[in-house]
């Protein structure tokens, strides 16, 4: 044998080489209080410029209206423009809180525990955002009880077949259940808030910690109160997409109208929360200097998944093109050769180009490691995921059944894109209230995600002495 | 009978917190049930909680009923009004769309579930409320509590265990 006993050693340091940690379990509890209340100091002005900007939006809403749909160019056939594309993308990005807390709580995976805070919030003001377009869209906003299964003074109920009346069953269930479980899980760090605040802050989180005093009564109840929402909360959120998707599939309209929409719209929604949570999980290492508890190999976990759910997306999208291309509907099959070929082909080929090759960037060390490259990446594909749902509503609206019906080359107008870009503003507005006023970060479950992590090494037996 | 005193222990690790509730357990320390021992801790720790003896949850039993009664009371509810409400625009006739109806309950059965099992979670968190103030910050940031409720005279004796454990802080109250 040539190898000394030295080169062996080596060999086998190298082999070994411990992974990245995904948090240094050697925090101080006292300081993960710190550092999270922290974040709750007063907002900095650039929050008020963000306040302002959703304004834009309020205004244009406003002006539409006063002065009816046709200042939005919405008629016959384009009835839905960008305000029902950009009520799906938001939909979709509620998902990912409930995939980050539900899905991987239920699985134990508890690198998820730094993130998954600022992940539902995101759905719940996601959630609050599409419902909004649900109004916009409807041009008579007065009118909006008619999507609610409630009876109006005239004794005639809603028609029960429609659609829309299953959308709002869903998303106000899952709005409910999702701003429930959202502050449920909050409720051991509203009590160190409550500890930690004075005046009328003080008296907030003392009404909003409803006595919590980390009893092991409490702690119990709280465990499996949380793991059933939990439970629940992923089958409401799996139907809520699969009954926006169903809003589609259900009609004659060419291009909608496949079996494989319901899987295809969660695996899209999954993706484009997971990219979004890519984004916002670098906006706030950086403003809240959360480097310990956002940490790298946390968000090389977060780009591994979202790579995975790329890949079902890319799956199911090409399942879908080889359907409509493979099968005997021509109506379809000409909606598809439109989209790849006619007025928006840009746009197809721009969403099919950042959904399914960009993701690819994610599968590199060197690339998913620099925050700055995931910071763009993420919101490319978010932009991707956008221009998917534009490219469901609108090309199929321009390319109908009847040549007399086309609006090809169709293009929202300015109040469209105002009341759109202001609903990103509102989202904004939101979450960084949220982030002022509640904990960003779980304290408690970062404490546990700690001291589960010291155990093993507390536990290790010294060596026997040699000789 | 005499009223209920109460003493608060606070510990640095859960070994130690554990050890001293299985001593008190084990101590024939009168005036006091290990019903009245409360654990209270920064991160739930369900092994050191078990020292406590068992302490059930019934927690699921009302997701359950809250599932059931969602689901059946919400078909029935719809399927009802449909059947009464739409028989004038509907011409006479009343229409029961079973699909629709199914995916309405599908969604009053998740909604219902969750409602009784947050509301089952608030009425026992209430039930089980210690009464005494005694509570430290030190609790919401890294020490233990154990406190525990018994008679004046088995104060100081209780006392006594806590600092053979090495109790960081002890407080009483009346």
């Amino acid at each position: 044998m040539s190898d000394t006993f030295e080169e062996k050693e080596v060999a086998v340091e190298l082999r070994f080489q411990p992974k990245p940690k995904d948090i240094d379990e050697d925090i101080a509890w006292a300081q993960i209080n710190g550092d999270v209340l922290r974040s709750l100091e007063r907002p900095r002005p650039l929050y008020w410029v963000i306040f302002f900007g959703s304004l834009w939006g309020v205004y244009c809403e406003i002006y539409q209206y006063n002065t009816g749909l046709g200042v939005a160019d919405l008629e016959n056939p384009q009835v839905w423009g960008l305000y029902i594309a950009t009520f799906i993308f938001w939909i979709g990005m509620s998902h990912s809180g409930t995939l980050l807390s539900a899905i991987l709580h239920i699985m134990h995976a508890d690198w998820r525990k730094p993130i998954y805070r600022f992940a539902e919030a995101m759905t719940t003001f996601s959630l609050m955002t599409a419902g909004l377009f649900v109004l916009v869209h409807l041009g008579r906003v007065w009118q909006f009880y008619y999507v609610v299964a409630y009876p109006n003074e005239r004794w005639t109920w809603p028609n029960f077949s429609s659609p829309l009346v299953w959308d709002a069953t869903a998303i106000g269930s899952y709005l409910t259940t999702s701003v429930i479980f959202l502050y449920f899980g909050m409720i051991p760090d509203l009590a160190i808030c409550r500890d930690n605040a004075t005046g009328f802050r003080r008296t907030f989180y003392r009404a909003l910690s409803i006595g919590w005093r980390g009893t092991d009564r409490q702690w119990s109840n709280f465990r499996v109160t949380y793991l059933t929402i939990a439970c629940l909360l992923i089958p409401l959120a799996v139907s809520v997409h699969s009954i926006v998707a169903t809003d589609f599939a259900v009609s004659q309209q060419p291009g909608w109208h496949t079996t494989s929409f319901p899987p295809y719209f969660v695996a899209g929604a999954l993706y484009s929360g997971c990219a979004a949570i890519i984004t916002l999980f670098i906006i706030l290492r950086y403003t809240f200097r959360f480097e310990q508890y956002m940490t790298i190999p946390i968000l090389e976990k977060l780009c591994k998944l979202t790579f995975a759910i790329s890949m079902v997306w890319t799956y199911l999208n090409f399942i879908e093109y080889a359907a409509v291309w493979y099968g005997t509907d021509e109506f379809a099959k000409q909606s598809l050769i439109y989209r790849a070929t006619g007025d928006y082909a840009w746009w197809w080929w721009s969403m099919n180009i950042l959904g399914s090759v960009v993701p690819f960037s994610l599968t590199l060390k060197r690339l998913r490691t620099n925050i700055p490259v995931m910071l763009v990446v993420s919101i490319l594909l978010n932009l991707g995921m956008w221009i998917e749902r534009f490219m469901i509503v609108t090309p199929t609206f321009a390319h109908g059944y009847y040549p007399w019906t086309w609006t090809q080359g169709w293009w929202p107008d300015w109040v469209q894109v105002g009341i759109v870009l202001g609903s990103f503003g509102w989202f904004n507005m939101l979450f960084m209230l949220f982030c002022k006023i509640f904990p960003s970060v779980s304290m408690y479950e970062v404490k546990e995600m700690v001291y589960h992590r010291r155990l093993p090494r507390k536990n290790l037996k010294p060596l026997p002495a040699e000789g | 009978m005499a009223k209920n005193a109460y003493i608060l222990a606070l510990f640095g690790d859960f070994e130690v917190a554990a050890a001293t509730i299985a001593a008190l357990r084990e101590s024939s320390i009168p005036g006091f049930k290990m019903k009245d021992v409360t654990l209270k801790s920064p991160i739930d720790h369900p092994e050191c909680a078990a020292e406590l003896g068992p302490r059930p949850v019934y927690i699921q039993i009302f997701s359950l009923m809250g599932a059931v009664l969602g689901s059946s009371l919400g078909f029935l509810g719809i399927s009802s009004a449909q059947a009464n409400f739409l028989r004038q625009p509907r011409g006479g006739f009343p229409i029961v769309p079973i699909p629709p109806n199914m995916v309405i309950t599908y969604e009053l059965f998740i909604l219902t579930s969750v409602f009784f099992t947050i509301t089952a979670c608030l009425i026992v968190w209430r039930k089980h409320r210690v009464q005494s103030s005694l509570f430290d910050v030190q609790i919401s940031v890294d020490k233990i509590g154990i406190l525990v409720k018994a008679e004046p005279p088995a104060i100081a004796r209780i006392r006594e265990l806590f600092t053979k454990y090495h109790a960081l802080e002890i407080s009483e109250s009346l």
